[in-house]
């Protein structure tokens, strides 16, 4: 089973789109595919018209109280499935935390200092540990991150084998690439491979022109495939479906499909 | 998404009425949820008519397959269907349990069957397959469905029991947000016979979407209230075979004629070999076929059981003691002509473990042996085809059908006088079928008993041969009555009977192998086809069996006496005596 997680500190830069569309080509390509929206807002289950709700909400998942398999739901689409977004996981930072730290079922942490202050300790690792069972029912597991620093990208970052970061050409989002690279660089024992890729580019402006030709970064790949900045890809909130779906031939289903054959190959 | 066939069918006579019933079924689907026709191939091709200015097609597609089973449906009693569906991507074996294939829900699970057998699939792709032909278990060696069938199959050939095309069309229910929430597959399969192809009952299911259980169940809910429809209960091939007029398990090698203890003894008499007949002529084209060796095997025993049933009451059948004469000669005559093919059969099916369990020799030392057996079988078979292909054997069976036809027509009417032993018409004590039953069981128990408690450690062979022949008699008449009696007093009498019977078998069998072999070796000799190792791994074949024979000697008392000791004796009594008043 293979973990790709989208993720990107800023909000708005196509984390969401992206998700959606490469786990759609994930599973079209016959993969075993399942999504786990983890942003509150529900954005992707949205786009598969999928109720962003959770039975016991997220407590009942990261306290394993109720298997994250109970949560799953089929997509209209062959091969892929959904874990949807539910409004409680905007407080997943105190759950994860809580989940076996100071009130863990199984005591073990109990009063012994805080486990949840080391980096990279029990608590980031949290999810990628519920995660793990379903390693014999999917072949991919897609990430859906919210925008932020915080446990739960901590998490994200630790379960990941790829981690997708949607850029803008702007000369910040590059910097922020590379402190992410940094940050990962610094994980003990498994590191996830970083691969970028600019997003809603827009050819007509020259800043997007010279900083998708001239970045290179330490530590992370940058995707030769660039996803313009296209109306169609807007449209999707409408059609409630991958690009590929209900605009199979154009430019922007022709690019996600280029970017998963570099990342997913 | 792999959508189970079963569900609901719909019930009507004919087209229309199915085509009704469907249309009710979407009609009442559609008062809860939207209907839209799923699109042919990758589920993205449903939006290419609007985005790509491609025309979807319907999303009916069409399956062909051959359904196999063995000539004794041993699939069918292991409850288990087996397919051939041919593909361009690739053909493959399905294999799946009957339970599975009559669920209600496309998703329903149940519970292994009592055999044990998984609810799962199993899938073998083959190469080369031909649909049309019988295959042996050798041609699905190594995969997996071939691998589960070993043991219920062999020696038995998969032949097609029928043809099918199965149209598919996938409707999904989408909900208020047009999400689909589940799926109906309507399946309107086809019986394919040549060039026809006749219409079978349509099948609707509903299949789950992963998360939505409560939709699903709400759309088995409304076509379960769906007038027309009813729950799947049969596979496919059962719609498939009905239209073919016959049924599944309408093979057995078991007598069980429709006799009664009330019937006229001359009715039953002829009922019951009528019975055998009719196994014997069901199986010649098998046997000529030659499609596995047990074609062969049932007509032989058949034609065994004719005898000793001419035998055992021939004479209640109100034949001329000439005439019964004639006729126990001419099955005679079909045995012998039957038997060097068999006994060579015997000798290759047993050929893989006798020389698996060879200790000095190797087992690739008998591989002349094997071949030697294989051209003397073809001769052999030749001579069997020409018989049974012959005039004689034809007049036979038509003599015989037409004389046995008679005397179920002449003894309609209630019991009356039938013919004694002397060929006269006289009052015998045996008018009805249950005394016959009971008497002449009796004397053939006794006969049994008499020469088996003469029987001593001096005793020549033959004397235990002899034995094994009055077994056979009185296995075959408790076989022949076997409607007239208790079912578990049967079982245990036959039980003990068998047992015997086994000891017996192996007594004989081992010495009459040692026989041939020694005889083989001779002839493959003389044919200048016999290397040294060779005669050696024979020499040692020969050695096993004469152990095995000791063994079955050695044996004989304890299993004479747990059937015909004092305990026995009571058992079979109490068995005739209700057998006699039913």
């Amino acid at each position: 089973m293979r973990i790709y997680a989208t993720y990107n500190i800023k909000g708005g830069v196509g984390k969401t789109t992206t998700a959606v569309n490469l786990a759609y080509l994930a599973a079209e390509s016959g993969l075993r595919t399942v999504l786990w929206d983890l942003d509150p807002q529900g954005a992707a289950s949205f786009m598969f018209r999928v109720k962003p709700r959770v039975k016991g909400g997220g407590r009942a998942l990261i306290s394993g109280k109720r298997p994250l398999d109970d949560a799953i739901k089929g997509t209209d689409f062959d091969n892929l499935d959904l874990i949807p977004a539910d409004f409680t996981y905007r407080n997943m930072d105190l759950l994860l935390d809580s989940a076996d730290g100071r009130h863990g079922a199984d005591g073990k942490h109990g009063g012994e200092g805080k486990p949840d202050a080391v980096p990279g300790g029990k608590p980031a690792r949290k999810l990628g540990r519920l995660l793990a069972p379903l390693a014999g029912e999917y072949d991919v597991v897609f990430l859906d991150c919210p925008p932020s620093v915080s446990l739960v990208s901590e998490n994200v970052l630790h379960a990941a084998d790829v981690i997708v970061v949607p850029l803008i050409p702007t000369t910040l989002s590059v910097r922020t690439l590379e402190q992410l690279s940094d940050f990962v660089g610094e994980f003990k024992g498994h590191k996830p491979r970083l691969v970028a890729f600019f997003s809603m580019v827009d050819r007509r402006k020259k800043l997007h022109r010279e900083i998708t030709e001239k970045l290179t970064s330490d530590g992370a790949e940058v995707a030769a495939t660039a996803i313009p900045a296209l109306s169609v890809i807007e449209t999707m909130s409408v059609e409630r479906a991958p690009v590929a779906v209900f605009a199979p031939s154009s430019a922007a289903a022709k690019a996600y499909r280029a970017l998963w054959g570099e990342i997913g190959g | 998404m792999t959508p189970d066939p079963a569900g609901f069918t719909a019930d009507g006579i004919d087209s229309q009425a199915w085509e009704e019933a469907v249309a009710a079924a979407l009609n009442a689907l559609a008062a809860e949820f939207s209907l839209a026709e799923e699109r042919r191939g990758n589920t993205a091709e449903r939006y290419a008519s609007s985005a790509g200015g491609r025309s979807a097609e319907p999303a009916s597609v069409s399956q062909r397959s051959t359904w196999l089973d063995t000539f004794d449906w041993r699939l069918h009693k292991a409850g288990l269907t087996l397919e051939y569906l041919p593909g361009r991507g690739g053909s493959e074996l399905r294999l799946a349990s009957r339970a599975r294939a009559g669920a209600a829900r496309g998703s329903a699970s149940s519970p292994a069957g009592q055999d044990g057998v998984p609810e799962q699939a199993a899938v073998q792709p083959v190469t080369g397959w031909q649909a049309s032909r019988p295959h042996l278990l050798a041609d699905l060696a190594g995969g997996p469905v071939g691998t589960r069938l070993a043991a219920l199959i062999e020696p038995r050939a998969l032949v097609p029991v029928a043809d099918t095309a199965v149209a598919t069309t996938v409707y999904r229910l989408l909900n208020a947000d047009s999400k689909t929430v589940a799926r109906l597959v309507v399946s309107r399969p086809r019986l394919v016979s040549g060039r026809q192809a006749t219409p079978l009952p349509p099948r609707l299911a509903i299949a789950e979407v992963r998360g939505y259980q409560v939709q699903e169940r709400r759309a088995v809910r409304l076509l379960a209230a769906v007038p027309g429809l009813s729950p799947a209960v049969e596979p496919l091939l059962a719609d498939a075979l009905r239209a073919l007029g016959r049924r599944a398990g309408d093979y057995s090698n078991k007598v069980d004629a429709a006799i009664t203890g009330a019937m006229p003894a001359a009715a039953a008499a002829a009922a019951i070999l009528l019975r055998l007949l009719d196994t014997i002529e069901v199986n010649v084209p098998g046997v000529l076929a030659d499609i596995d060796t047990e074609f062969l095997h049932d007509l032989r025993v058949s034609v065994r059981r004719t005898r000793s049933a001419l035998k055992l009451f021939g004479d209640v059948l109100g034949l001329t003691r000439k005439e019964l004469a004639f006729f126990a000669a001419e099955f005679k005559w079909v045995g012998d002509v039957t038997t060097p093919t068999r006994d060579l059969d015997v000798h290759l099916l047993d050929f893989e473990e006798t020389a698996r369990g060879l200790a000095a020799a190797k087992p690739d030392d008998l591989e002349p042996f094997r071949a030697f057996l294989e051209q003397r079988r073809r001769k052999e078979f030749r001579a069997l085809a020409r018989g049974l292909r012959g005039a004689r054997f034809t007049a036979l069976t038509a003599d015989w059908r037409r004389r046995l036809a008679a005397v179920q027509a002449s003894s309609a009417g209630p019991a009356r006088a039938s013919a004694t032993r002397s060929g006269q018409s006289g009052r015998a004590s045996v008018g009805r079928a249950g005394l016959l039953a009971a008497e002449r069981t009796r004397v053939t128990f006794a006969k049994v008993a008499r020469q088996g408690a003469a029987i001593t450690a001096d005793s020549p062979a033959e004397s235990l041969h002899d034995l094994r022949k009055r077994c056979k008699e009185l296995r075959y008449a408790l076989e022949f009555f076997a409607p007239l009696h208790d079912g578990a007093a049967s079982a245990k009498v036959v039980g003990d009977l068998k047992r015997l019977q086994d000891c017996l078998g192996e007594f004989q069998d081992t010495e009459i192998q040692i026989a041939e072999i020694r005889a083989l070796a001779a002839a493959m000799h003389a044919a200048g086809e016999a290397p040294a190792v060779t005669l050696l791994a024979m020499g040692e074949i020969t050695a096993s069996l004469a152990a095995r024979q000791r063994a079955a000697r050695a044996d004989f008392e304890r299993r004479f006496a747990a059937f015909a000791g004092i305990d026995g004796q009571r058992r079979v009594s109490a068995l005739l005596r209700g057998g006699a008043s039913r």
